[in-house]
């Protein structure tokens, strides 16, 4: 939702008047889900409500979706890729490298078939999230501004209460649940003398030419700090850079919020000594003085404290006074604000108790893993302003995240005021390799949202069949049957996305040799993005997942399986993916996964009491598999097998063999089993 | 390639060399002293008898010698006599007639001698010279802590092959020996003559010579004993070299596609009694499956063309378009893959032939497709008919079974016949002649014209066996015609067996469609059905003991006529009695029957009950995690003690510190991808 509104235009006091005498205006409109803000995850969750035919309503303070990207990011190209070409068709693998579509069932309502550019123009995600509305036909109200949101208990709405939401005109509107998707739209700004000074991000020229030959301050260090010195590096005589952390670099923290490379060319003119410059210290120690020529000098707070109020900003101390050598001694034409925003709580009453995170996480709402308020249950935010959850982690707080942590909560939401439960796909145990084979190669959310949301198998008894949960919170583990109204009786698995525990991070050379892992048996030192796999006997309890052990994302399993990291992101090698998985799943369930053809499942029927769960429920069900005329082929001119069928009489040529055995997706194991094979000398 | 043939093709060589530099000798030669040592070739064996010149020509031992040659020379070893004449006195000449002996050389090296006492026949001389000659490879032993040595020293390294013989010399010594000479370095051989070892290992029978495998190499805890395979065969050369060579076979069934062979592949000569023999030994004991590595090269082209690829864009207009089998799979999944192939066969079976469409779709790239289609299994065939629902095909993954599906859904189901002709023709089997070949029985459902609700149920039972049986109804005015010919009631059925040209009659009263089903497939099945690989899952399905007639030829028919009988007369009314005889069956033998059995024969057989466990451990990643934690938790006790000596070696200390960060990174044993630690893993 925009901050940039416009000043809504209240027609004629007259018109006004005669709305608010209306008598239909004291009755509420009721709706079971209200949103609010129809950006990029308002959308996403009003398709989701649409789609499962739910009562819902859009509100949006603007004319047309989206109206934050109709004023940002102030130079108009967005950092989130929009990759076209994969080499691949699997659509749900592209959507790995799409960052800016929205989920729907319309293949149409991709963006990469509105932008041609890898950085798109955020104008094209304006018309996106347009179409993405209309097309759909989302009901959504536009210049609808909600004014306040405050809570009426009553013991028949599904929380307990309901909220109740005004907007501008005065009409209320009565909510059992209530989206909140209005991301951060305030400015953030900090407080030090001289502040009045510095022009915002929000509000600066972005025309390089009043830029001219000026010495330019930005404060800040984030992408539109960087965005905005990109834009008027070739013009000023220098550009220095002030903010209280280090600058945090993309791709060595693997955070996409961090300093994106397409951003900071700046770091490359001030270690190529081109006069621009870093520096680092905390913003509220500083003051901005204007001097009577209008130029900012930088000093010390501490300075002007000193100082008697109704000084002259020239008479005031400057650290240069002491130090002659001061960074910061030159006087600046212009001090620009670049200090990121922070959600918008002044719309919700205090009984709703939604506060703000703690220091770290101050710009966001306090939420729960599940995404709803921890002060008001039924209050969910999504989107951006749901980063808290994984902030500087994961890719919750961007549309190639959160369009999946909304499809979460949608399903939550789903199970527990529609008793419609988690879906999920029950499989015989013999797909069990196979389906997390399939998900760690396609699936996009896993992938995006990694160590946020995980795939959850769910064992049935006796480890014959399971069901498949996809991309649930796994925060919320331990609540897992009733959130989802699935049963964990008997064993899960939890199938998760990590980078090795010691690669990321702002200071990490994340170019190291051998940093890339090659072999199965070291699979659980890879580094780059992984599958990892979590056995566990029993639903881990709340206390084991919060007090789970550091940098764990999830409390200490049975038995773990890292599937080696693929320079390809293709977990699909026989041996070095698929092999190893089988036997980690197959010594977590105590059994034997192996295929077989439908020839061994025969003689297994015959020799044994027992067959193996391949053969029980595919051979024995009349679906066994069959081998091929080739392989008969093969077998005869081997001369493993007669073509004929044997005489018995004639015992010099019945050659035949007791069994041929043919196992599928079974390679030799390493070691003497492997050995006694290759070693067959067969000169004789 | 390991040592373990070198002998062997010292043999071969010369055999080779033999043939070339020498004219094959099949009698004695016959040499002076002199002579003969210059025959002797370094490194070559040779047997030599020094006799007196004026001794007779004739005698048992020679003759013997004279046998002796040809097999002797098979193995490279040369044989002659030589006659001591008075001009060159050798000192291998003795003085007296009946002091003479046989020599062996290698080289000119004298090996052994022989009194001719102990080469008392052809078996003892060829025995003797072997033995002489793999001394090493043969370990001769006395007492039970020789091969209770042996055996430790060899777990985890080589197998063993253990040989008790009543004396030297005989045959059975000769069969081991001549065994030794080609497998000897292989395995070690190790023989006895005496009884108390053998006892010891637990034999019963001690009269006769025994031979084992024991089965070292695999045994990793030295604790633990080799497991022992007795041959249970008598000893000879031919049944110790196939024992040895079932012995080969791996322990496990283990075969996996993608694996290369080398093109010879395994060449069993087994006799089918030397065969059954042996498995019938193994079954017993050990689940022994001869396994062949499948070498489908993973890079072979299939004839993909026959079958079309649909992708996203194409399978809606094509399943719409055109009545078409689709086959769902992921291209990275092994079942899937082996499948593909079979569905390639029924493509080429049906080229040009068929209305059917043929298709395929790879949900490793249309993953949205599949999941549309309601796939989330692979791999699955669905086929797609025009106006009707997509049908799954839910029989045997392989080609016969889909053609099958095929072609008998070329035809409606059921399918309405209107006429008492037409009905006629049906159930002879003349209405669908090219069809009856896939499903030997016709159903025909007879209903009057009113009886709605049965028509219904028998239509719908006619909609689910459809691709499996044919079907077919019928309801006009004149139905009694039918009903009374063939003794039917209504509302019934009529199954035409077309191979036995038998029409039977089943009467239908309120049945619902799933009984129906339940009926006609019920009906399939025979009374004393051939067992094949196919099959058996039907007859499991009934949850009745299985009677097993194992046969080795074709049924005589007196014992199936034995058998019917004691169907007939309800005898067998809990069994599912069954011959097996299929190429396969050969080895499922029950352990129960004796090896000199006759086939066929029915035996009680009670199987073993292990449960499928995981074939191999896996990594146990936990554990290595946790063993680096504690390593990092360790180091830092050193670093700690070293404070008392901070003051002066600040500096190192700090050294130390930045050498105990970087530690985590050098216990990682990662592997370098170069080139020559790559090969260095493969191999």
């Amino acid at each position: 939702m925009g901050l940039s509104a416009v000043a809504p235009l209240w027609g004629p006091p007259g018109l006004l008047l005669a709305i608010a005498l209306h008598p239909a205006l004291s009755v509420p409109l009721r709706r079971d889900y209200c949103v609010l803000g129809a950006g990029p995850a308002g959308l996403q969750m009003a398709y989701f409500l649409q789609h499962a035919g739910r009562d819902y309503e859009v509100f949006e303070r603007a004319p047309r979706p989206g109206s934050f990207f109709t004023r940002y990011p102030r130079h108009r190209k967005l950092i989130s890729i929009n990759k076209r070409y994969t080499g691949k068709a699997n659509a749900e693998f592209n959507l790995r490298h799409d960052w800016n579509s929205l989920l729907s069932h319309d293949p149409r309502l991709l963006f990469r078939h509105y932008s041609r550019a890898y950085f798109p123009d955020a104008r094209d995600m304006v018309r996106y999230l347009g179409d993405f509305a209309d097309t759909l036909g989302l009901r959504i109200q536009y210049n609808t501004t909600i004014a306040h949101v405050t809570l009426d208990k009553d013991r028949r709405a599904w929380n307990g209460h309901y909220f109740i939401l005004t907007d501008q005109k005065g009409q209320v509107h009565q909510c059992s649940v209530l989206l909140v998707a209005t991301g951060l739209s305030v400015p953030n700004q900090v407080d030090f003398p001289g502040s009045e000074n510095v022009e915002g991000y929000e509000s600066v020229s972005i025309d390089p030419e009043d830029f001219i030959g000026q010495n330019v301050l930005i404060l800040g260090r984030g992408n539109s700090a960087f965005e905005t010195a990109e834009n008027i590096l070739g013009v000023t005589n220098f550009i220095h850079m002030l903010s209280r952390s280090r600058v945090r670099l993309s791709w060595a923290t693997h955070y996409v919020g961090d300093l994106r490379a397409i951003n900071n060319g700046l770091l490359d003119t001030y270690q190529l000594k081109s006069l621009d410059g870093l520096l680092e210290s905390d913003l509220r120690d500083l003051a901005i003085l204007k001097d009577s020529k209008g130029k900012f000098h930088v000093t010390l707070k501490f300075f002007l404290e000193e100082a008697s109020t109704n000084q002259s900003a020239d008479a005031i101390t400057l650290p240069q006074d002491d130090n002659d050598n001061f960074a910061m001694r030159v006087p600046y034409d212009r001090v620009i604000r670049c200090l990121g925003w922070n959600f918008d709580f002044s719309i919700f009453n205090k009984s709703l108790r939604l506060n703000s995170g703690n220091a770290f996480g101050k710009k966001y709402p306090l939420i729960r893993a599940s995404y709803e308020s921890k002060g008001s249950r039924g209050l969910f935010i999504l989107g951006t302003a749901s980063h808290s959850v994984d902030y500087r982690k994961s890719a919750g707080g961007f549309i190639h995240g959160f369009r999946y942590t909304v499809r979460a909560v949608h399903r939550l939401l789903e199970h527990r005021h529609h008793s419609v439960a988690w879906p999920a796909t029950e499989l015989p145990i013999t797909q069990l390799t196979s389906s997390i084979v399939r998900r760690v190669n396609e699936a996009s959310g896993l992938y995006q949202m990694f160590g946020v949301l995980a795939d959850v198998i769910l064992l049935k008894e006796n480890a014959m069949a399971f069901e498949y949960l996809e991309e649930f919170p796994i925060q919320m583990l331990a609540q897992l049957e009733t959130l989802t109204g699935r049963k964990a009786r008997h064993g899960l698995f939890v199938i998760n996305m990590e980078y090795g525990r010691n690669f990321s991070g702002p200071d990490k050379d994340v170019f190291f040799d051998d940093r890339s892992v090659g072999h199965t048996e070291d699979a659980w030192q890879s580094n780059f993005l992984h599958p990892v796999i979590y056995y566990y006997r029993y639903l881990p309890t709340e206390q084991e997942v919060r007090f789970r052990p550091a940098h764990w994302p999830l409390p200490r399993p049975t038995a773990i399986h890292h599937i080696v990291e693929d320079f390809l992101t293709d977990w699909t090698a026989p041996i070095g993916h698929i092999l190893p998985l089988r036997r980690f799943l197959e010594n977590c369930l105590d059994t034997d996964l192996r295929s077989f053809y439908a020839e061994s499942c025969f003689l297994f029927a015959l020799t044994r009491q027992k067959l193996p769960p391949f053969c029980q429920q595919g051979y024995l069900r009349m679906q066994g598999l069959m081998s091929t005329e080739s392989l008969w082929q093969h077998r005869v001119e081997s001369r493993l097998l007669r073509d004929d069928a044997p005489t018995g009489r004639d015992l010099e040529d019945s050659s035949q063999q007791p069994g041929d055995q043919e196992l599928l997706g079974a390679p030799l194991a390493p070691g003497p089993l492997a050995q006694s094979l290759d070693s067959n000398k067969e000169e004789l | 390639m390991s040592s373990g043939f070198n002998v062997f093709r010292v043999g071969i060589s010369f055999v080779i060399m033999c043939s070339f530099y020498m004219p094959t000798v099949d009698s004695l030669l016959e040499l002076s002293p002199q002579k003969y040592f210059s025959t002797l070739q370094p490194g070559k064996a040779s047997l030599a008898y020094f006799c007196q010149a004026d001794s007779p020509r004739t005698s048992v031992f020679l003759e013997e010698l004279n046998e002796a040659v040809r097999p002797l020379q098979d193995y490279g070893i040369s044989v002659a006599k030589v006659n001591c004449v008075k001009e060159e006195i050798s000192r291998y000449c003795g003085k007296e007639k009946d002091l003479m002996k046989a020599y062996l050389f290698k080289g000119n090296v004298l090996l052994r001698e022989f009194p001719t006492d102990t080469l008392f026949d052809v078996n003892a001389i060829v025995a003797h010279v072997l033995f002489a000659l793999l001394f090493n490879e043969v370990k001769y032993i006395t007492n039970v802590e020789d091969l209770q040595n042996i055996e430790n020293a060899l777990k985890g390294k080589a197998n063993i092959i253990f040989s008790y013989v009543r004396a030297i010399g005989i045959p059975e010594h000769r069969a081991v020996m001549e065994a030794a000479f080609v497998y000897g370095t292989t395995y070690q051989f190790v023989l006895t003559t005496e009884i108390a070892l053998l006892e010891n290992i637990g034999s019963e029978d001690v009269e006769y010579a025994h031979l084992y495998f024991f089965h070292c190499k695999l045994v990793l805890d030295l604790t633990q004993q080799c497991r022992r395979t007795l041959m249970e065969q008598p000893l000879t050369t031919l049944n110790i070299h196939l024992f040895i060579k079932t012995m080969k076979a791996p322990l496990l069934v283990c075969a996996f596609g993608g694996y290369s062979v080398p093109k010879k592949g395994y060449k069993f000569q087994l006799r089918t009694k030397a065969w059954l023999l042996a498995f019938w030994e193994l079954s017993g004991k050990r689940f022994a499956i001869f396994i062949f590595k499948k070498s489908i090269d993973r890079k072979r082209k299939l004839p993909l063309e026959l079958t079309v690829e649909l992708t996203e864009e194409t399978f809606n207009a094509t399943v719409m378009a055109s009545d078409s089998i689709v086959l769902f799979y992921a291209g990275w999944q092994a079942v899937s893959m082996a499948f593909l192939q079979s569905y390639i066969d029924v493509a080429v079976q049906l080229k040009g032939t068929s209305t059917m469409l043929l298709t395929r779709i790879n949900c490793a790239d249309w993953s949205d497709v599949c999941t549309k289609q309601n796939v989330t299994e692979f791999p699955i065939v669905k086929m797609y008919k025009k106006g009707e629902n997509p049908v799954s095909y839910a029989g045997m993954l392989g080609t016969k079974d889909l053609l099958k599906f095929i072609q008998l859904n070329r035809i409606s189901y059921p399918v309405n016949i209107t006429s008492i002709q037409e009905a006629e023709e049906y159930l002879s089997g003349e209405l669908y002649k090219d069809l009856i070949s896939y499903s030997s029985v016709s159903v025909l459902g007879l209903f009057s014209p009113t009886m709605t609700t049965a028509k219904e149920d028998f239509s719908e039972a006619g909609n689910y066996l459809k691709g499996y049986v044919i079907t077919g109804i019928y309801s006009e005015e004149d139905v009694l015609l039918l009903s009374n010919k063939y003794a039917a009631s209504l509302p019934g059925l009529l199954l035409a067996r077309h191979t036995e040209g038998k029409i039977e009659s089943i009467p239908l009263a309120n049945t619902h469609a799933e009984d129906i089903v339940q009926i006609v497939t019920d009906a399939l099945l025979e009374m004393f059905p051939e067992i094949t690989v196919e099959n058996l899952p039907s007859y499991f399905r009934l949850q009745k003991p299985l009677l097993i007639l194992f046969s080795d030829s074709s049924i005589n028919p007196q014992y199936k006529k034995a058998i019917l009988t004691l169907v007939k007369q309800k005898y067998l009314d809990s069994l599912t009695p069954s011959p097996i005889n299929s190429p396969f069956t050969s080895g499922i033998t029950p352990n129960a029957i004796p090896p000199a059995s006759p086939l066929p024969i029915i035996g009680p057989t009670i199987l073993p009950a292990q449960e499928w466990k995981p074939p191999l451990p896996a990594y146990d990643f936990l554990s290595m995690m946790d063993a680096a934690t504690s390593q990092h938790s360790t180091r830092k006790i050193p670093q700690c003690m070293k404070e008392t000596d901070v003051q002066e070696n600040d500096k190192e200390q700090h050294e130390d510190k930045s050498a105990v960060r970087k530690e985590p990174i050098e216990t990682l044993r990662i592997k370098h991808w170069n080139r020559s630690n790559w090969f260095k893993e493969v191999n």
